[in-house]
């Protein structure tokens, strides 16, 4: 099954097809195919069905087309909707219907796209399975027995399944790149402070960015443009740059720490030949940044340490889930935060706690950032030399649902994707073949604003995969 | 491989987080959590003596904007409380 591609659907849709006959087969789909795959906690039927009437409208009477016009996209249920529940696949978030849009959807809708569906997620996007959502695990359309990844694992899986040709997760370690590799599709974390984080609900606000995936780099690359842009309604949103990209061949760094620890040899074996065959287009160069072999520990200690204070909002008072009373407030927040937060959350928030609590500040939460300068600094050295920096996207193949209890081994799968979190800077996962019947992601990164390069050398990707 | 959270310390640490944990997840939670805090001993092996702590990738200053008065929806907001009589919240007991 080749679904058409966004570029084209849009075309047909702008030439005269109806939308919500487009819409309409969309959501039938969606009805027959999802049960098995639970890529979606919220489909967004009446609203969809009357965005796409009135676009069709908008056709008839003559009105300019956006440059999503029609085109249905896949949202991450941890990005608000307004008037459309928002559930962050958490269970403390219950009754939780925002009042407003997030900037990306406004951007959205203001390009003519419609919001099909809110895609499930691990809880407040801790995992790297959506095996953490208390909505249930997704499963992998490629092969229904193992995990999506995640923690977009929802917005993966609805792009595989051609519910939607678009969708947006968000990526604080990895996932929207995780999840895209083990869906064989293309998945993007922007350069910090590209695409606006109003509306995004937090989990580490230093890492987090907002993604476009896609089955294919055109169509990522066109929802990528639409949701990118100065908002001052984010602080740490910033005026738009690009990197001039000259037009000499690419030179591609791999770092040998890419394929230290934890990486299955199917992984390497698929990922190393791979870039042997890209060697004849461009030039690619074994380098070390050895920062990277402490980028894992570092992520998690600041990921949890943000998680932690970003979390401290939910009471259930306000909004979301409120248990029985305890005999004062701060019993009540107990009650509520211990009923409403699955286990993963927990641990993060304690160890988080932990890691900022007076004693152990300077051990954990300061040292990690200073580790985290080093990792900054290894790829500014790294990009004066090269234009990109490429490995596997996920040290894995996908995993059985269940197979991994162990917290530590779970945080392993994170291992390739944290250190451009750390940085800052914009990263792509690729499909670049199959190892064992199952889809193998290739990751390219660039120096801040570095987009388009990885939009360039995603195509010659695409090409020789 | 020490015991580096003993069950005092994680109970602290659920009052200091304002959750409330179950006997079983206060039982999974300490092996769990000891070993994360073992794998986590790592980043000791790196010398980190003058170099300067990122906080954040961008170059953090004040951003201001203007005081000016967009769509107030208070109905919208209030109704999202899980407890409310009329236009008010029902809290915990203070007194």
């Amino acid at each position: 099954m080749l679904p058409r591609s966004a570029i084209e659907t849009r075309e047909e849709l702008a030439g005269g097809a109806s939308v919500e006959e487009y819409v309409l087969s969309l959501l039938e789909r969606i009805r027959r195919e999802d049960p098995k795959i639970n890529s979606f906690i919220t489909i967004c039927d009446g609203p969809a069905i009357e965005a796409a009437k009135a676009l069709d409208r908008k056709r008839r009477e003559g009105g300019k087309l956006g440059p999503l016009f029609g085109l249905a996209v896949a949202v991450k249920d941890n990005i608000c909707t307004k008037g459309v529940r928002t559930t962050c696949g958490s269970r403390m978030l219950e009754g939780f219907v925002p009042p407003y849009d997030a900037t990306v959807i406004r951007r959205l809708k203001g390009a003519d796209a419609i919001v099909i569906g809110k895609t499930n997620m691990d809880e407040f996007a801790m995992g790297s399975s959506t095996e953490n959502s208390y909505f249930g695990p997704t499963r992998n359309p490629l092969d229904p027995e193992r995990v999506a990844g995640g923690s977009s694992g929802g917005s993966a899986a609805a792009v595989a399944s051609a519910f939607a040709p678009l969708a947006l997760g968000s990526d604080t370690g990895g996932s929207v790149r995780c999840p895209a590799s083990f869906c064989s599709i293309v998945g993007l974390k922007p350069t910090y402070g590209t695409v606006s984080r109003y509306g995004l609900i937090s989990y580490a606000n230093s890492l987090e960015q907002i993604g476009p995936m896609a089955s294919n780099i055109g169509d990522c690359e066109l929802l990528f443009d639409v949701i990118r842009g100065y908002d001052p309604r984010d602080n740490t949103s910033l005026p738009q740059k690009r990197v001039e990209i000259g037009e000499g061949g690419l030179r591609i760094g791999v770092p040998k720490e890419f394929f230290m620890e934890g990486v299955q040899e199917a992984v390497e074996k698929c990922v190393r030949d791979f870039l042997d065959k890209m060697g004849s287009l461009v030039e690619v160069e074994e380098i070390s940044l050895p920062s990277l072999a402490y980028a894992l520990p570092t992520y998690y200690i600041i990921a949890m340490s943000e998680a932690s204070s970003n979390l401290a909002r939910y009471d259930g008072i306000r909004y979301g889930l409120r248990g029985e009373d305890g005999s004062d407030w701060n019993e009540t927040y107990c009650n509520n935060r211990g009923m409403g937060f699955g286990q993963e959350v927990k641990r993060r928030i304690i160890l988080g706690t932990y890691a900022l609590s007076a004693g152990y500040r300077n051990r954990y939460y300061i040292r990690a950032q200073k580790i985290r300068t080093l990792i900054r600094e290894d790829f500014e050295r790294a990009f004066k030399e090269f234009d990109l920096i490429a490995g596997p996207t996920m040290p894995v193949l996908p995993f059985r649902i269940g197979e991994k209890l162990d917290p530590v081994e779970v945080y392993m799968c994170d291992i390739e994707t944290v250190p451009a979190n750390l940085a800052g800077i914009p990263a792509i996962s690729v499909p670049c073949g199959m190892s064992q019947g199952l889809p193998v992601g290739l990751q390219l990164m660039a120096p801040p604003f570095g987009e388009e390069l990885l939009f360039r050398a995603g195509r010659i990707v695409e090409e020789l995969a | 491989m020490g015991e580096r959270i003993t069950l005092e310390d994680l109970e602290r640490l659920c009052w200091l987080s304002r959750l409330r944990l179950s006997q079983e997840e206060k039982v999974a939670f300490l092996g769990q959590l000891n070993k994360i805090l073992d794998y986590f001993e790592r980043i000791d092996e790196v010398d980190v003596e003058g170099i300067p702590p990122t906080h954040h990738v961008i170059d953090l200053t004040n951003v201001l904007r203007e005081d000016e008065v967009e769509e107030p929806q208070p109905d919208e907001v209030l109704e999202l409380a899980p407890r409310r009589r009329g236009r008010y919240i029902l809290a915990p007991r203070i007194l």
